[in-house]
């Protein structure tokens, strides 16, 4: 499903929103460019001076260490200036709305807003209604889309793996709640993925998931078989015992990822986690910290995608 | 007040006639049709040539928004909204602020449509107090303050025991109830039609079941009871199938649809268009062309509107956070026509399901163009188009989700009760 909104009429970003309709050929661009930022941190001085004078705004409506820390250290990098909202707890308990929320830092002369927001199509609402120049970075909206997220996973997959075109991807657990399952999902497709899998119970999967180009399946042995990557979804603690699941602890028991069921996967298979881990109930340590695990680097390889998304949007050759 | 509406082809599908034929309007009665009677001098002479002339509309469903809501819409606004759509009988749902439950509020809303230019507006009373499904309101009372029937609006009802009973209470003075069938709990925190659509949005899903599970249980439940039920806006295949099945096994139920579930499924939402969130949800194609074609061979007996308005405050938000509602009186005709052009239904056809048989769910005897029936009449231009824009929309509601749309039929003039309430020459 395109969406123009994201895209100039000669084909360059202009919102990142979803990943959803994006061509390969914007997907490879941000990987590629992502490369060049790999050594900025490594240097003794962390920046770039691409985005020096930009001003940009993290809206996070929703709380968020990991995302919002990752956004503020590329925006830095970057040389931009930048300033951090947390609206849960500020002008939303007072009643204002999005749209004047957004126009207040308009006037403000603000270039890009990274939003974050529980709403499905919050970001994609936001980049509707701003100025023409300001650019909509989605940091995760909803259940819909994280598409920084599905980039640097998928950039940390190309670190280890290579290329796409011959990968077994199994994506285990809550997909039905996951922005950043959606984002994988899409990111993987569009590379060329040949085989993606989702291991979920039924009451973690949405309606219909086959026809978003993925294999269903119910049991990790069976969907773990000769897969290259293994990507372990973080489990909200309201969904560990309900009418979605009994337990944590069945839940551990069945979609756990233990080595022993990580044995099932290829023995050069790496392992993948968005963060925050819920350790002992999608993760054992084990698994968590052993030698296939990549679950670190992609927290570092986020902020060289991070930095690329905003330059493609904002930089001098943008 | 005598109107004589001349040059026009009259579409009375009640009485049968698709034919040219003149109007005559006396003292708020059709005079004649075709041969001017003697002595007739008309105060006020329409010209129809070009256009058709048909019984006014009936729409099942308008929100007048009064009392409690005049932020959204008023009662000015919205009828003569429906005016300029051509509709001269409206029902409204009982979900105003309080609800339509006492029959104070209802004489009062009767009493200031009454005073004001437009249609005829016929409330239906809450089936429950508060509509919070647990205490029946005074139906009797209700009635004779002028509710023509009762329902429990989108509110939810999941106390089947209460159910039964409101229907058992209703029958017992065969009043009819209407009701939106949807499972109050397969239909919690959902915004949009449960589908591949929904899913790959994230947006929290309605599924088609909570339709079709409510329309098996209210459907037991009116055998048991006897009651005159009406199933409002009906979204689903397979509950068209149920709701045909039941109609051939004689159980007494009539059912509509809304205008917005013909035209529009879940592939519409892809944008996140707020103006796309309405109850129930556009479900999938297959469901639509079900409705379509259901409307068509007669099972489903009615299109309405279906109409909301609700203001840019509470529509300008992300998708799930928006109100529900679409704005949509004045495109009930345009919607229908076409509805029927795209599916080679005979205008005739096409009319009776806005005019004879709303009004025959409503028990009104509005709806026909007879000699000596209520001069309730529409004259539109069924070739001239429009685009839809919030100025070409007398609503205060500015949320449809055709905006920018073009579409066919523009209402010429609205005669109402003999005096024309609407006309643009």
């Amino acid at each position: 499903m395109p969406d123009n909104l994201q895209l100039t009429p000669d084909g360059k970003l202009k919102h990142l929103l979803t990943l959803d309709g994006l061509p390969s050929r914007i997907l490879t661009q941000i990987l590629d460019t992502a490369e060049t930022f790999m050594d900025v941190g490594e240097r003794d001085v962390k920046k770039v001076p691409l985005l020096r004078g930009k001003a940009i705004f993290n809206l996070f409506f929703e709380p968020s260490t990991r995302t919002r820390t990752t956004f503020d250290i590329a925006a830095k990098r970057l040389s931009a200036d930048v300033v951090t909202l947390n609206i849960a707890a500020s002008s939303q308990s007072k009643g204002e709305t999005v749209l004047d929320t957004v126009a207040n830092l308009t006037a403000m002369h603000a270039d890009m807003f990274i939003v974050r927001h529980s709403q499905s199509g919050a970001a994609h609402f936001i980049a509707r209604h701003v100025a023409p120049h300001i650019a909509v970075v989605n940091a995760g909206d909803g259940r819909h889309a994280h598409p920084t997220q599905g980039l640097l996973d998928v950039f940390t997959i190309r670190r280890y793996k290579g290329a796409f075109h011959n990968l077994r991807v199994a994506i285990v657990g809550d997909i039905l709640h996951s922005r950043v399952a959606r984002s994988q999902i899409h990111a993987l497709t569009t590379l060329g993925v040949p085989e993606v899998r989702v291991i979920a119970p039924r009451t973690l999967l949405p309606t219909g998931v086959e026809q978003m180009g993925v294999h269903v399946y119910h049991d990790m042995k069976a969907g773990l078989k000769d897969v290259d990557v293994v990507i372990m979804l973080r489990l909200q603690n309201e969904r560990m015992k309900g009418a979605l699941l009994p337990s944590a602890q069945e839940y551990f028991k069945l979609f756990g990822l233990t080595p022993e069921k990580l044995a099932l996967a290829k023995p050069d298979a790496i392992v993948m986690h968005p963060g925050p881990m819920n350790r002992g109930v999608e993760i054992d340590s084990e698994v968590a910290d052993g030698p296939q695990s990549v679950i670190l680097p992609q927290v570092t390889y986020g902020i060289a995608v991070r930095m690329a998304v905003m330059s493609m949007l904002m930089g001098p050759t943008a | 007040m005598k109107i004589h509406i001349k040059n026009g082809r009259l579409i009375d599908p009640a009485n049968g006639i698709d034919r040219p034929a003149d109007v005559f309007v006396a003292a708020g009665k059709i005079a004649a049709i075709g041969q001017m009677p003697d002595g007739f001098h008309a105060n006020k002479v329409i010209d129809a040539a070009g256009c058709v002339v048909c019984p006014g509309l009936v729409d099942l469903s308008v929100r007048l928004r009064e009392p409690g809501l005049e932020y959204k819409a008023t009662l000015e606004s919205e009828m003569l909204a429906a005016a300029a759509g051509g509709v001269t009988s409206l029902a409204i749902p009982p979900d105003t602020d309080p609800p339509l439950d006492e029959p104070g509020l209802v004489e009062m809303l009767k009493f200031r449509a009454k005073n004001l230019p437009g249609p005829r507006v016929y409330p239906v009373g809450a089936l429950t107090q508060k509509l919070e499904g647990s205490t029946l309101t005074e139906m009797a009372e209700l009635t004779e303050a002028g509710c023509i029937a009762f329902s429990h609006a989108d509110a939810p009802f999941a106390d089947t025991q209460i159910l039964l009973r409101a229907l058992d209470y209703a029958a017992t003075f065969d009043y009819p109830v209407w009701l939106r069938p949807q499972d109050a709990f397969l239909a919690r925190g959902g915004v949009a039609h449960d589908g591949p659509v929904a899913s790959r949005l994230g947006l929290p899903g309605i599924p088609a079941l909570a339709e079709t599970v409510a329309i098996a249980t209210v459907l037991a439940l009116a055998r048991e009871s006897g009651v005159r039920l009406h199933l409002a806006r009906l979204s689903t295949r397979e509950g068209v199938d149920m709701v045909r099945a039941a109609k051939q096994q004689g159980i007494k139920v009539s059912c509509d649809v809304s205008a917005n579930h013909l035209h529009l499924s879940e592939m519409d939402l892809t944008r996140f268009d707020s103006n796309l969130h309405f109850l129930p949800p556009a479900r999938s194609l297959r469901d639509r062309d079900a409705l379509i074609n259901g409307l068509k061979d007669g099972t489903i007996d009615a299109i309405c509107s279906d109409h909301a308005p609700v203001d840019d405050d509470e529509k300008q938000l992300p998708f799930g956070e928006s109100s529900p509602g679409a704005s949509g009186v004045e495109l009930l005709l345009p919607l229908t026509l076409k509805w029927a052009a795209e599916n080679q239904v005979p205008l005739a056809q096409a009319l009776a399901c806005v005019t004879r048989k709303p009004a025959q769910i409503l028990g009104v005897a509005n709806g026909h163009l007879g000699v000596g029936a209520h001069a309730d009449i529409c004259v539109f231009d069924p070739e001239a188009s429009f685009t839809v824009t919030p100025k070409t929309l007398k609503s205060l509601g500015n949320n449809t989700p055709f905006l920018g749309l073009e579409l066919p039929g523009v209402v010429k003039a609205t005669v109402i009760d003999g005096h024309v309430d609407y006309e643009v020459y």
